[in-house]
């Protein structure tokens, strides 16, 4: 069964449309990265799924739920979804296990220490736990995308969606967070991961789809679209991100 | 000098007991200002635009005219009207409703500051709007009001002292009567000064304090 399927999605903001009809099926456990220029709508799809950004038309269909019907208790659906964003957000207030239990405890209504032992489980998947104590903001970038990450896995999701989890960290910091996506990904979750790492993409994706303009212009295997991209649009877009790696090394 | 630095340190015992009426009367205008403003801050959040106007409009006119002004209609412009008030009573009202207004304005703005990312992040896990306020964004608002709201608690305590033309015996007013019975202006309005000063400066550690207590970690380094 598909956890997500989108069809003919529009959506913008005021009245500049942003996303221009976009359809995507994501099967149980599959990975797709989505790829493409700042401005291609990647973020805003990723915030309709779960009404963060209010869709204009279409559908959205998360494990069954029918998430634009009028009687949806979209909070249910976020249950269900776990978001990361690219500034990981963490509340900066609470410590680290707070961070997590909190969503536990008032929205998935578990007691105090079921939430703690599901929160430390997810530390010890990104490999946290010893920082649990500490407040985010005394934590590197690396280190807080990899709690905003366990934050996302512990409400047991049936959808990861990550909005370029790395592009806000420094390149050493960078490989730690894919790293422990990685690990992640060999849970077999189903993950939408919105990402210009390309050996990452290589490595992670069943599937990559190219967007560019409100549109997916193509989707293909990682071999495929990465090595032999039959749309123009995609191979000029490859082209300027293999000239940044090569210029960065 | 000598004499008038004993001058002063004896009438200093009679100014504090004005400084009495002056605590009381700040602490309790604030403290009801801070309901009201708690009362309003929601609806002006929450409103739509035309219907948070008149909360709008009430926080105008009590920033946008003379505390002095506004004593006066309530001792006495409202007793023609039948509404009649102590001096003290008439005191608290004005410095209250006029704190609301700007106490309104910080916690509005103490709000507004919390980035959305936060909201966003909150409603991702499928929180509830009240969740997400009282879990997320509130405990960061108040936090960042803390300083404000100290610095309005010492504005109170030196806007007090208008009290004192109505008639109320606190700081100022006992300084007044000093003056009155011994006709020392310089010195007796000093130790007025010098007293609401030490006040002040001693607020300003509280709220040094305040700050610190409820500091978020690492904040000081400004990674975000």
């Amino acid at each position: 069964m598909d956890v997500l399927v989108i069809r003919e999605l529009t959506a913008g903001y005021h009245s500049t449309p942003v996303l221009r009809g976009i359809s995507l099926r994501i099967a149980k456990g599959e990975k797709v990265v989505l790829m493409g220029p700042s401005g291609s709508g990647k973020s805003t799809l990723l915030k309709c799924i779960v009404r963060l950004v209010e869709p204009w038309s279409g559908t959205i269909i998360v494990d069954g739920t029918n998430v634009l019907e009028d009687n949806v208790d979209i909070r249910k659906v976020r249950q269900k979804v776990g978001f990361v964003f690219q500034s990981y957000n963490l509340f900066p207030h609470m410590t680290v296990l707070r961070n997590i239990t909190l969503p536990l405890e008032v929205v998935k209504k578990m007691n105090k220490k079921e939430a703690i032992d599901r929160a430390l489980q997810a530390l010890k998947v990104v490999d946290m736990v010893e920082f649990k104590d500490k407040y985010p903001l005394e934590l590197s970038g690396g280190q807080q995308q990899r709690v905003a990450i366990a934050r996302a896995l512990a409400i047991d999701p049936v959808l990861l969606l990550l909005d370029e989890p790395t592009s806000a960290l420094d390149p050493e910091l960078r490989e730690e967070v894919l790293e422990t996506l990685r690990n992640v990904a060999k849970r077999g979750i189903s993950m939408l991961i919105v990402t210009h790492e390309l050996d990452f993409a290589e490595d992670v994706a069943d599937r990559i789809l190219f967007m560019d303009h409100g549109m997916i212009v193509e989707e293909g295997v990682p071999y495929e679209l990465l090595y032999s991209p039959k749309k123009e649009r995609t191979r000029s877009f490859l082209r300027t991100i293999f000239r940044r790696l090569y210029t960065k090394h | 000098m000598h004499e008038t630095i004993f001058f002063i340190l004896k009438i200093l015992p009679y100014l504090a007991q004005g400084l009495t009426i002056t605590f009381y009367v700040s602490i309790v205008s604030f403290l009801i200002g801070l309901t009201i403003a708690s009362a309003l801050t929601p609806l002006r959040v929450f409103l739509r635009p035309s219907l948070s106007l008149v909360i709008k409009s009430y926080i105008e006119v009590f920033r946008g005219t003379p505390l002095l002004v506004q004593l006066f209609i309530i001792y006495f412009g409202l007793p023609s009207l039948g509404v009649k008030f102590d001096p003290l009573t008439a005191g608290i009202i004005a410095l209250s409703l006029n704190s609301s207004a700007y106490q309104a304005e910080i916690l509005r703005s103490s709000i507004k500051a919390i980035p959305e990312s936060q909201y966003h992040s909150a409603e991702a896990l499928g929180m509830s709007t009240v969740q997400v306020y009282r879990y997320v964004i509130l405990p960061q608002a108040i936090r960042a009001a803390i300083p404000a709201l100290v610095n309005e608690v010492v504005t109170l305590v030196k806007e007090s002292s208008l009290v004192s033309i109505i008639g109320v015996a606190e700081l100022t007013r006992r300084g007044e009567y000093i003056v009155a019975s011994t006709f020392r202006a310089l010195e007796a309005y000093i130790a007025v000064a010098v007293v609401y000063l030490v006040v002040c400066i001693a607020m300003s550690q509280v709220s040094k304090i305040l700050e610190r207590k409820f500091k978020i970690p690492g904040y000081e380094r400004g990674v975000v």
